[in-house]
């Protein structure tokens, strides 16, 4: 796990409201949404903004989002991937 | 039950100040949408409904000092004041007021200019179209998403049958501000085109800014054909805050009832007149509703093309283009639509069509927190 | 006679006579349900939401996405739809405030200023309440929302009446929730038909201006 994995989740429990969570309740590879985390459209949208407001990376496609959001680790790759800040 | 007249009514629009302006550019197809590589509103390009504020202006001059009133507040008291010109008798005193808006005067959140915080208020709104034309009565504020213009239409009806009133004008209205046009686009939800309701190609809507107003009553016109609302019922989808459900349950439990209180079955229905708001999920979701509703073959047509969508003006300004249609026997087309893009079977009408009798016409809206509107209209004092 | 002329008031003002079910009130920190203070603490908004969140002692964990006029409306609807055995789906929901969504309209303009925020925004209507309180008790019914200068008992009360009277609910959840910045102010209450204990507006009226220690 790195820092970018810890960061990521400590941002997600945040922005997502998702109260009574730590960074140590989310698995790397757990589903973020569906039946994993339970995170619903909306949060989608709000991660989308996440990647942009941290890591300068705008995403031209929206429905690209399912994919990128898959996991925790999944996020983390594109991030490395695509990130301008 | 007793039913509910529909009157006078008045569309303030960029397709016109005047109802027959707006009707005449229906009738030809002619879009009132317009492209913005950048506005006042995002910096990124938009498809809009957007209202001239130099013409509106120069327009309420003849009734108002248009600097001591938003643009909103202008188109709304505009639209009034044409029904009561054409209502010179109407006792003001105890004529009914229903206000219906989403967000009033949320642009002064930004900057306040001249007004006071006060003016942010909708209850406010209400006042200010009471006050400036001398209506006794408490005006009645709805605010309940995208259905506001045509559930105001059913508050009218259900406080006339208890017994507060008689007649009522009902005004809605919205507009264009930088807090709603980005408010949609953090949900992806707008196209930088020109809607395409129900078509493959859809990606999403356009707003827009608009008024309009009606005045409702519990009795039709002497010796004339007059247009009722003979049904209306609203049913919570129960699924997402603001997402509709896949499978259309809220739209079509309120199309049900609205039929059973309106004593048809939905073969009676002779149009739909959808919300379409050419999301992705909305018009699937509609078709679904609709064709569950065995409405598949039924003419449909959305006017978001038009208008874009004008949040709590566009029920109101749709029910009152189905009265419309129903009186002058025509049905508007549907603007942009290809190829079908919903998974059900229906309808879509793209060319304009007159002599169709059009004796029952279901309206359609849905909005944010899972809300549905269903409204048969129904035709009266047809000779035959 | 007494039978005849009470039929003849009734068939002339043909309007449903309402009851009251349950009702629950919240203000300065307190819940106060049926007439009894059921829960008190710290009356500052965050705190008391989350205590009487806690106080409530259900999973939902969607609670916490919520807005602040949200999360009221759904602890007033929570304590008040416990105490029925069954909720029928068709218990419709006639709402009203002052404020309409100014608190959360207020928080999203501020995000406008940077990245604005989706899940401000979903929160910047009145109406999403109704939604969130459909959800959690799966009703399909009848929703509106209206904006008014005071809590006016007879507008909802009327409104109510028409539903039931033409069967398009056989319950109805109505309210006064309002939330001026931080001050909120609630009153909810479930009506349904009733002949024996019919309330009246000056009886809601005298709940809502109640003083509850």
């Amino acid at each position: 796990m790195t820092d970018l994995h810890t960061e990521l989740k400590a941002s997600i429990i945040e922005q997502l409201n998702l109260e009574d969570m730590e960074v140590s309740d989310i698995e790397n590879d757990e589903p973020l949404f569906g039946d994993g985390l339970g995170l619903d459209s909306i949060d989608a949208l709000e991660l989308i903004v996440l990647l942009e407001k941290d890591y300068g990376i705008k995403l031209t496609d929206p429905k690209k989002g399912r994919e990128i959001f898959e996991s925790i680790n999944k996020m983390a790759d594109f991030i490395e991937a695509n990130r301008t800040k | 039950m007793k039913n509910l007249y529909l009157h006078e009514d008045c569309i303030i629009s960029p397709l016109g100040c005047t109802t027959s302006e707006n009707l005449e550019h229906l009738r030809s197809g002619t879009t009132g949408l317009q492209k913005f590589n950048k506005s006042e509103f995002l910096d990124t390009p938009i498809c809009a409904g957007v209202v001239n504020s130099e013409v509106l202006a120069e327009a309420f001059s003849a009734i108002g000092d248009p600097k001591a009133f938003t643009k909103l507040e202008q188109m709304m008291l505009l639209a009034v004041h044409q029904i009561l010109i054409k209502n010179p008798d109407l006792n003001r005193m105890e004529t009914g007021l229903i206000v219906s808006t989403t967000k009033g005067n949320v642009h002064l959140l930004e900057d306040l200019c001249v007004f006071k915080k006060e003016r942010l208020l909708l209850s406010n709104l209400g006042e200010i179209i009471k006050d400036f034309f001398g209506f006794g009565l408490k005006p009645i504020v709805v605010s309940n998403a995208c259905i506001s213009g045509g559930l105001a239409l059913a508050v009218a009806k259900k406080m006339i049958n208890a017994g507060k009133f008689n007649k009522a004008v009902v005004v809605g209205g919205d507009m264009l501000s930088k807090f709603i046009v980005t408010g949609f686009n953090s949900f992806q939800a707008l196209s930088e085109t020109a809607c395409k309701p129900f078509s493959k190609d859809r990606n999403g809507i356009n707003l827009g800014e608009a008024a309009a107003a009606m005045l409702v009553s519990d009795t039709p016109k002497k010796d004339s054909v007059t247009i009722s609302l003979a049904g209306d019922a609203s049913a919570n989808d129960a699924n997402h805050i603001s997402g509709p459900s896949r499978t259309g349950e809220g739209l079509f439990k309120s199309i049900q009832n609205s039929l059973k209180e309106a004593g048809i079955s939905s073969e009676a229905i002779k149009a739909v007149a959808t919300h379409g708001t050419a999301t992705l999920y909305n018009d699937e979701m509609e078709a679904i509703a609709i064709t569950r509703s065995d409405l598949g073959a039924t003419p449909l047509h959305s006017v978001k093309a038009y208008y874009g969508h004008t949040l709590g003006a566009s029920a109101l300004i749709e029910s009152i283009l189905c009265k419309h249609m129903m009186l002058n026997n025509e049905i508007y087309p549907s603007l942009h639509f290809n190829k079908l893009g919903v998974s059900k079977e229906i309808n879509v009408v793209t060319a304009y069509q007159n002599s169709i009798n059009l004796d029952y016409v279901l309206k359609t809206a849905s909005g944010f927190g899972g809300c549905n509107l269903a409204m048969v209209f129904k035709k009266e004092g047809q000779n035959g | 006679m007494a039978v005849i002329w009470r039929w003849f008031l009734k068939k002339k003002d043909k309007m449903a006579n309402l009851s009251i079910d349950h009702w629950v009130r919240i203000k300065d920190g307190k819940i106060i349900a049926d007439g009894e203070v059921i829960f008190a603490s710290e009356a500052d908004i965050a705190s008391f939401l989350k205590a009487a969140f806690k106080f409530l002692n259900i999973k939902y964990p969607k609670f916490h996405k919520m807005d602040r006029l949200s999360k009221l409306g759904f602890i007033a609807s929570e304590t008040v739809m416990k105490e029925e055995a069954e909720i029928s789906e068709d218990t419709a929901l006639v709402f009203s405030n002052n404020s309409s969504s100014l608190a959360s309209d207020q928080n999203y303009q501020e995000s406008i200023k940077n990245f604005p925020s989706p899940s401000l925004f979903v929160y910047t209507l009145p109406n999403i309440v109704l939604g969130e309180i459909s959800i959690r008790f799966g009703l399909k019914s009848e929703n509106v929302f209206f904006i008014e200068d005071e809590f006016n008992a007879k507008l909802l009360i009327d409104y109510s009446a028409q539903l039931i009277e033409s069967a398009k609910a056989n319950k109805v959840l109505c309210a006064w929730l309002n939330l001026h910045n931080v001050e909120y102010d609630v009153f909810l209450w479930l009506s349904s038909e009733s002949h024996k204990k019919e309330i009246t507006e000056e009886q809601i009226r005298k709940i809502y201006d109640a003083d509850y220690d």
